[in-house]
């Protein structure tokens, strides 16, 4: 626990990262693709992360998602060092607490859209029936319910996107990260996919982590993180944050 | 991930590129098929042999005779000389057989105490030579008969009917199957207690008949040919045949020597030591057909070497199958890690695909071998083998075909670890980068 915590009596921030590098490559061909990033997000708060390609915004959010390991620093889940959690804990908070769009849709081309839906749900180890009942649900508050039994491959990019979300929520996960959510698509199905996403965010409380280099979908954020050469330049929520702790 | 869906997705994984595996599957169908086939022709052939040497009753029992003294024999320059007190005339003892034809010296009366005084050895029986001339029945014409001289240790390979009864003061004859025919029964049921005549001539040149009982009908086998007669029988026909003349009496070649029941193998080695001692050489008739077995099973060993070898090329496949398929599913395997997927699940999912290669491989190997080898059998047993009576040449045993499916399901699975422990080394992150 942070001694240091500006709230006392409120609950500690769902994720939090303290000093965090990434360095890749040995020493002489060092590159620095984080360099101390400190920063904290509260349960049901919505953060987009931007800045230029290559600044870093996938490899902070991958260290979030104890997706990958800090060369310095920690992350902090609900107070908690990730470092201090088994594989198996690790694995069980990803798969229960986390829900994931990535850059890209990886979606099992020829298996069916509830096939790769259900698929956090199997690994959870939810009996068949339980799983398909859950997919379906989710799959229908997505406009998705007749494209279940369709193979993955016959969607189009906006179907695609919205059945990788549909993944993503299937595990009735607390934080969702997602990189580039609208990146691949058209600026009309891109805003079905952000309204559904804010819509989440504000129904179900559901944290988002929202890595973007889409100004207009950065704004439509609770709170801007700005990278740049792996450093944070800016963060719309830290003055107030600091305030309070003063 | 809950061991059905494990399995429901290896199974799954296994068909996606179906190409592939139909390939892999077929280099195990091949060793599958070879290591069947082979394994259920040796025991087809052994289980006709043991068969074979069971109906030899040959427990308990030891064939001995007078040691032949080789080196002597080849220190003489050609053949011995003729000496009325030493001597007799070489007759071979009747019944082919693979235990008559030794040439050694018949066994004298004193040998035959010697032998008997020897300790583990509760009997003694000389193996008399009978000849016969013919059989019939009161409506058939007469056929060509002979007696097999080791009826008396013989248990027949019966058709119908029971054993001799040696004990019997009846005589009784076990009559092979193929003079079923010629004697003009319907069936062997038929042949079962009805009366035979055996026609016979002794050493003046006069002729004998005398009536016996059939009790049983015996299948032909390989190693006892002929009829068999019990012990009354075989004496009475002795007898005729020396036509009452003192002195006329052959004495026997081998003679068979009864062991006190339940001897343990050393045992019998012991009483074997004592005979070779005393002069003798002994044998049970499993050490008689022992070079048979050794053949056998020296033709099936190299045949499953062809087998194993037909199997390692598989594993290759197997390796390089699911090498192939870690590498294409790279991203698959990082999405499923990122869910929070384990890594030992992720060994045991790659584990499983390529075990259910094993086991279609398998399968369809072992399936196909039953098929040929039955069709084979029994084409060969109506045609080029029907002699052989009994012999089903493919013998497909429920444990050696599990065994087969097992061996290769675990050569698969250990051909399946090293692209499966591969994939469970996968960093998440990394797989989810890789383009
Ligand atoms: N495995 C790696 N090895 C070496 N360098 C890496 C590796 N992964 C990322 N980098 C580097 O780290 C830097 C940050 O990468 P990152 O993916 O976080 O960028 P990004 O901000 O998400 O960019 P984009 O908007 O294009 O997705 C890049 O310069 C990249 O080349
Ligand atoms: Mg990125």
């Amino acid at each position: 626990m942070a001694i240091d915590d500006p709230h006392p009596s409120a609950p500690p921030p769902a994720l939090e990262a303290v000093g965090l590098s990434k360095h890749y490559g040995s020493s002489a061909s060092r590159f620095d693709a984080l360099s101390d990033v400190s920063l904290s997000i509260r349960a049901g708060e919505c953060v987009a992360i931007v800045g230029k390609s290559g600044s870093g915004k996938s490899t902070l959010m991958h260290l979030l998602a104890v997706l990958d390991e800090p060369s310095e620093g920690e992350v902090r889940i609900h107070g908690t060092d990730a470092r201090s959690l088994s594989a198996r804990a690790l694995n069980r908070l990803r798969n229960r607490e986390f829900g994931f769009v990535f850059q890209q849709f990886f979606l099992n081309a020829q298996q069916s859209v509830l096939d790769n839906v259900t698929l956090p749900l199997t690994i959870a180890g939810l009996r068949r029936g339980a799983r398909r009942a859950r997919a379906l649900e989710v799959l229908g508050t997505l406009d998705l319910a007749e494209k279940a039994s369709a193979k993955a491959v016959t969607l189009s990019g906006g179907q695609k996107q919205r059945t990788v979300i549909a993944r993503a929520l299937a595990g009735n996960p607390s934080v969702i990260f997602a990189d580039e959510p609208t990146g691949n698509l058209d600026s009309a199905t891109g805003a079905i996919v952000e309204d559904l996403l804010f819509t989440l965010n504000r129904e179900k409380g559901i944290t988002l982590v929202i890595v973007t280099h889409d100004d207009e979908l950065a704004a439509r954020c609770d709170r801007q993180v700005v990278l740049r050469d792996g450093r944070i330049v800016s963060d719309s929520a830290a003055p107030v944050l600091e305030g309070v702790a003063r | 991930m809950k061991a059905v869906d494990l399995a429901r997705t290896a199974v799954a994984n296994t068909f996606r590129s179906k190409l592939r595996t139909t390939l892999t599957v077929l280099a195990l169908f091949v060793g599958a098929f070879t290591l069947t086939i082979t394994t259920a022709l040796g025991a087809g052939v052994s289980s006709y042999i043991t068969t074979q040497v069971n109906s030899f009753a040959a427990e308990d029992v030891l064939l001995v005779q007078a040691t032949t003294d080789l080196t002597a024999a080849a220190e003489d320059d050609g053949p011995a000389e003729w000496d009325p007190e030493t001597s007799t005339s070489s007759n071979s003892q009747a019944g082919g057989a693979p235990l008559a034809g030794a040439q050694a010296e018949p066994l004298t009366d004193d040998d035959l105490d010697t032998i008997a005084a020897i300790d583990g050895i509760s009997g003694i029986d000389p193996v008399r030579s009978v000849s016969t001339d013919w059989v019939s029945t009161d409506s058939s014409a007469k056929f060509e008969f002979s007696v097999n001289p080791q009826s008396a240790v013989t248990v027949a390979d019966l058709e119908t009917g029971a054993q001799l009864d040696h004990s019997a003061s009846d005589f009784e004859v076990m009559l092979p199957n193929d003079y079923l025919e010629a004697l003009e029964f319907d069936s062997a049921d038929d042949a079962v207690g009805s009366e035979v005549t055996i026609g016979m001539t002794d050493i003046t040149g006069a002729t004998h008949e005398v009536t016996a009982e059939v009790v049983g009908v015996s299948r032909s086998s390989l190693f006892a040919s002929g009829a068999g007669a019990n012990n009354a029988l075989v004496t009475e026909l002795a007898s005729l045949r020396t036509a009452g003349i003192e002195g006329a009496d052959e004495n026997s070649v081998i003679a068979i020597a009864y062991l006190e029941s339940e001897l343990s193998d050393a045992q019998i080695e012991q009483v074997t030591a004592d005979l070779s001692d005393a002069g003798f050489s002994a044998q049970t008739i499993e050490d008689q057909l022992g070079i048979v077995t050794t053949v056998i099973a020296g033709i099936t060993g190299v045949l499953n070497a062809f087998a194993i070898v037909a199997l390692i090329a598989a594993a290759f496949g197997i390796v390089n199958t699911l090498l192939m398929s870690v590498q294409e599913r790279t991203r698959e395997i990082g999405l499923m890690k990122a869910m929070g997927m384990g890594s030992s699940r992720i060994f045991a999912l790659f584990s499983l695909e390529a075990v259910t290669i094993g086991v279609i491989g398998s399968l369809i190997g072992v399936g196909a071998a039953m098929l040929v080898g039955s069709g084979l059998s029994t084409a060969l047993a109506a045609g080029p083998l029907a002699d052989l009576e009994g012999l089903s040449l493919f013998l497909f045993e429920p444990a050696s075909l599990i065994g087969v499916v097992l061996l290769i399901s675990a050569i698969a699975f250990v051909s399946g670890a090293l692209p499966a422990s591969r994939a469970a080394r996968q960093r998440p992150i990394e797989s989810l980068r890789y383009e």
